[in-house]
């Protein structure tokens, strides 16, 4: 394997995705974290899966053989076996069929999906599996009385996809999507207005002259068939809504569009009924086709990402309790004070609890941002969310896990404010002048028309009030939100709806967190200094730290990709120092200089390594700084800064490089104060843009005009937040801000093109010349002219700014 | 030309079952998910297993749409 790289003799792991490599079976590119499994690559466990299925015929023989190499499952799913918690998780039941909807978020490719779905060979007790493979779920039918549910979780976990069950998952199984129900909506306004045309072709031809006058009634009473389910069914969500702005004193785009469907409904079935004309019913059925459309184009949405999770989502579904010797899982909620629980290794303290055992080493970085693991002694408090590495422990909880440290954030007033009416969106802004003008000018041209010919008063009166309901003016800036959604989802950063992007103009304020938003996470990156490994020297480190639970070993084990097929004897971990062990006949020591042999001072952060004696060299595992951290801050002139971190200010003097002077800089801030930091800067008159990543900011994420999680892996746990961005575009996020700022424009020149054709349109209404025909054409045109209009501009600017 | 009556009464319930299909396909989660569906093609066929399960299937899928 050539390990010569760009930067010399530093090898990054990183490296090993710059040169493409790509998986032995399905050929997509191997992430910097993969699997090598006889001396193949493979993308992830479902390829290898495949490989070792085409090695060998019987399914069966494979999974006994994997189960038994899998021992440390043993346990770890038993919680499932609590009746409480196995009825939340369970769709259905009976004697011989459950139905279970398992999220495995390992899920990565097609082999996966064909691994998962012929789940059934691998153990007779499974009935029938099938796999979502955008929501990284499957829904499996198996057999309880052959395969219990902790025993399914260990297969599956055994395979490589570890089934992952939280509280959060297990309260909304039910949930039903939202956006089917648009699709029905626009599916009967489509079939309706579709036959309404039909219906309406005579009249278009101008050839109803000489048809039968039955065959004219027919055709208008069918068309009033028709056009009833699209407003009761599918506009009803108009009438909700503009009643709801009402009530609250807030006139909303709504408004006057459900004033325009009841005066074009009012006005088709007064004709109709005189047998004076056909109506407007096609517009009509029309519009709300139209309006629809544009409400499903702005609703992208991102199947695998969830935008609402709180700290139940990080939370484990139940905790193991220790009562006289006897340990029994239970779900968190039920934990009381007083309780003894146990924490295995890697598992999260579930409540806030005082430590029985003599020590725990336990890693709060997600919870305060802090890096470092802490070392806790007994009788020591431990704080909910922190997550023990190392041996378990024992701990007896002194408050229950609602009312722990951590989740009292989650009682702040910012979790409880939901604005649903949309105040704030540039369309309901402008909607309640253009409601008045309209409304005015109905209004003057009634009057006028009263004077010169009352007959046609009411005429002139609904003319005006079709004519200038607002249909392209409604579709302006769901279409343009809609294409800068997905402009940014192309370029990575995945936000909630469309409203973010108005809301992301309005920010003058960005505030970073530092720890995982402003550095690498801590599965970032881990640089070996000195000659280069050879893979079979990578392959012996890998087994050394394979035997170590220390996050540093964890952290390297992640960052080298070998064969570790090897021996391993002699091997002991010698606390605060390192590891030493004996692999394939050599002898390996890593850890401080002094411990390897070294004869001179190691520098803090760096692991060194030395093989039969000799020194080969150092991993590299600080955080570092994201690249191009600098040039973009000079690219955000225009706004202020901040940085918010929970970790201590070791690293003032190198932010300060960084940042402008004057910048803020806060350090040890706990998740309470970076909520009310964000407080006071909007009190302040400021519009504040968040970016963080842990529990720790979840506070300040929701407290934000628009808080941006930044995420390694956007489809790995993020709280509560307006946007997901991925880690390594951060250095673009001044794109991203310009971006946003020329889809105002975009929406603003737009606007202005609806109100030259309402313009003409009402032209023609105020002197009693609107035409059904000519209804029908112009309320087309001039939606079809915008939705062009902001299509072509978003696509030009997005290309403009190489995005 | 009275025929027309009859003629658009027929057209409009073909077309009437037609959104009725629709409105059941997407009741029925046929467009929930649109992506894995195009995987699962491109596997082989595997033999068939017992009807004992399939028929268990079909019930417990019943059940599982009432509750």
């Amino acid at each position: 394997m050539p390990l010569q790289s760009q930067y010399g003799k530093m090898i990054a792991a990183e490296e090993y995705v710059d040169e493409k490599l790509k998986c032995h079976h399905c050929e997509d590119l191997c992430r910097q974290e993969h699997i090598v499994y006889d001396g193949k690559h493979f993308c992830c466990t479902g390829c290898k899966t495949v490989y070792e299925l085409f090695q060998t015929d019987d399914l069966r023989e494979l999974y006994e053989s994997r189960n038994k190499a899998n021992p440390h499952l043993a346990g770890k799913y038993d919680f499932l076996e609590n009746e409480e918690i196995r009825n939340k998780l369970l769709r259905f039941r009976s004697e011989k069929h459950n139905i279970i909807q398992l999220s495995l978020p390992d899920i990565h490719c097609s082999s996966c999906v064909y691994v998962l779905e012929n789940l059934s060979d691998f153990h007779s007790g499974v009935i029938q599996a099938q796999v979502n493979f955008l929501k990284r779920t499957a829904e499996v039918h198996y057999n309880p009385q052959v395969i219990k549910l902790p025993e399914l979780a260990g297969l599956l976990s055994s395979m490589g996809y570890p089934p992952q069950f939280n509280m959060d998952e297990a309260e909304d199984k039910r949930r039903s999507s939202g956006s089917s129900g648009l699709a029905l909506k626009i599916g009967v306004a489509a079939f309706c207005f579709g036959n309404i045309m039909l219906l309406s072709f005579p009249e278009y031809l101008g050839i109803d002259e000489s048809m039968d006058d039955s065959f004219k009634t027919f055709f208008a009473y069918l068309n009033v068939v028709l056009v009833l389910p699209v407003i009761f069914y599918s506009g009803k969500g108009y009438f909700q809504s503009a009643y709801k702005g009402l009530k609250r004193r807030f006139i909303n785009i709504d408004v006057p569009i459900a004033l325009g469907i009841v005066a074009l409904f009012g006005r088709s079935l007064y004709e109709i009924v005189s047998q004076t004309g056909a109506g407007y019913l096609d517009s009509l059925g029309g519009l709300i086709f139209f309006l629809l459309i544009g409400k499903w184009f702005q609703s992208k949405t991102y199947d695998n990402l969830s935008f609402e999770r709180d700290y139940k989502s990080y939370f484990p579904l139940a905790a193991t309790r220790i009562e006289q010797g006897i340990t029994t899982a239970i779900p968190i909620a039920e934990l009381k004070p007083g309780d003894e629980v146990m924490v295995r290794n890697q598992e999260i303290i579930p409540a806030d609890a005082i430590l029985l055992s003599d020590q725990a080493n336990i890693d709060y970085s997600f919870v305060t941002g802090e890096e470092k693991a802490v070392v806790v002694k007994g009788g020591e408090q431990l704080y909910a969310g922190g997550r023990q590495v190392g041996e378990r422990i024992v701990v007896r909880i002194t408050r229950p896990s609602s009312q722990s440290y951590l989740t009292s954030l989650w009682n702040n007033q910012a979790f409880k404010d939901t604005d649903d009416l949309g105040t704030e969106e540039i369309t309901n802004k402008i909607s309640k002048y253009f409601t008045a003008i309209i409304l005015s000018i109905a209004f003057v041209a009634g009057l006028v028309w009263y004077f010169i010919d009352p007959a046609g008063m009411w005429q002139v009166i609904a003319a005006i009030l079709i004519v200038a309901c607002p249909c392209a003016l409604a579709l302006s800036a769901p279409f343009t939100n809609g294409h800068t959604l997905r402009i940014f989802g192309r370029n990575k950063l995945y936000l909630k709806n469309a409203y973010a992007t108005e809301k992301m103009v309005a920010v003058d304020t960005i505030v970073f967190d530092k720890t995982g938003t402003l550095t690498e996470s801590s599965e970032g990156k881990v640089l070996f200094a000195g000659d280069p490994l050879s893979e079979k020297e990578a392959g012996w480190v890998r087994k050394l730290v394979e035997n170590s639970v220390h996050p540093i070993s964890q952290k390297i084990r992640k960052s080298l990709r070998a064969d570790t097929e090897f021996v391993i004897t002699e091997f002991s971990e010698v606390p605060g120092n390192g590891l030493c062990g004996r692999v394939d006949g050599h002898v390996l020591r890593l850890g401080k200089a002094e411990f390897t042999g070294a004869n001179h001072e190691g520098k803090a952060g760096r692991v060194y390594l030395s093989i039969d004696g000799q020194q080969r060299g150092y991993f590299e595992t600080n955080n570092r700084y994201r690249e191009g951290l600098k040039a973009l801050v000079d690219q955000l002139t225009g706004y202020k800064l901040a940085v918010l971190s929970g970790d201590n200010d070791h690293e003032r003097a190198y932010l300060q490089t960084i940042f402008p002077r004057g910048t803020e800089m806060y350090f040890r801030q706990q998740p309470q104060d970076k909520l009310n930091h964000i407080k006071e800067l909007q009190q302040r008159g400021h519009k504040v843009m968040m970016l963080g990543d842990g529990l720790n900011d979840a506070g300040a994420l929701k407290q934000s005009n628009v808080g941006i999680a930044v995420s390694e892996d956007a489809s790995s746990f993020s709280p509560a937040c307006d946007g997901i961005l991925e880690g390594n575009q951060l250095k673009h996020l001044a794109k991203y801000m310009d971006y946003a700022r020329y889809g105002r424009k975009i929406v603003i020149a737009s606007f202005i093109i609806s109100f030259l054709y309402n313009v003409v349109g009402l032209s023609f209404a105020v002197a009693g010349a609107l035409t059904p025909i000519f209804a029908a054409i112009l309320m087309p045109l001039s939606s079809i002219s915008v939705v062009g209009f902001t299509t072509l501009t978003s696509n030009f600017f997005a290309r403009k700014k190489h995005l | 030309m009275s025929v027309i009556f009859v003629l658009i009464i027929v057209s409009m319930v073909v077309a009437g079952g037609f959104l009725a299909l629709f409105i059941w396909a997407n009741k029925s989660g046929q467009f929930d998910d649109t992506v894995t569906p195009s995987m699962r093609m491109l596997f082989d066929d595997k033999k068939k297993r017992g009807t004992e399960n399939t028929s268990q299937q079909a019930e417990a899928t019943h059940h599982n749409r009432d509750d």
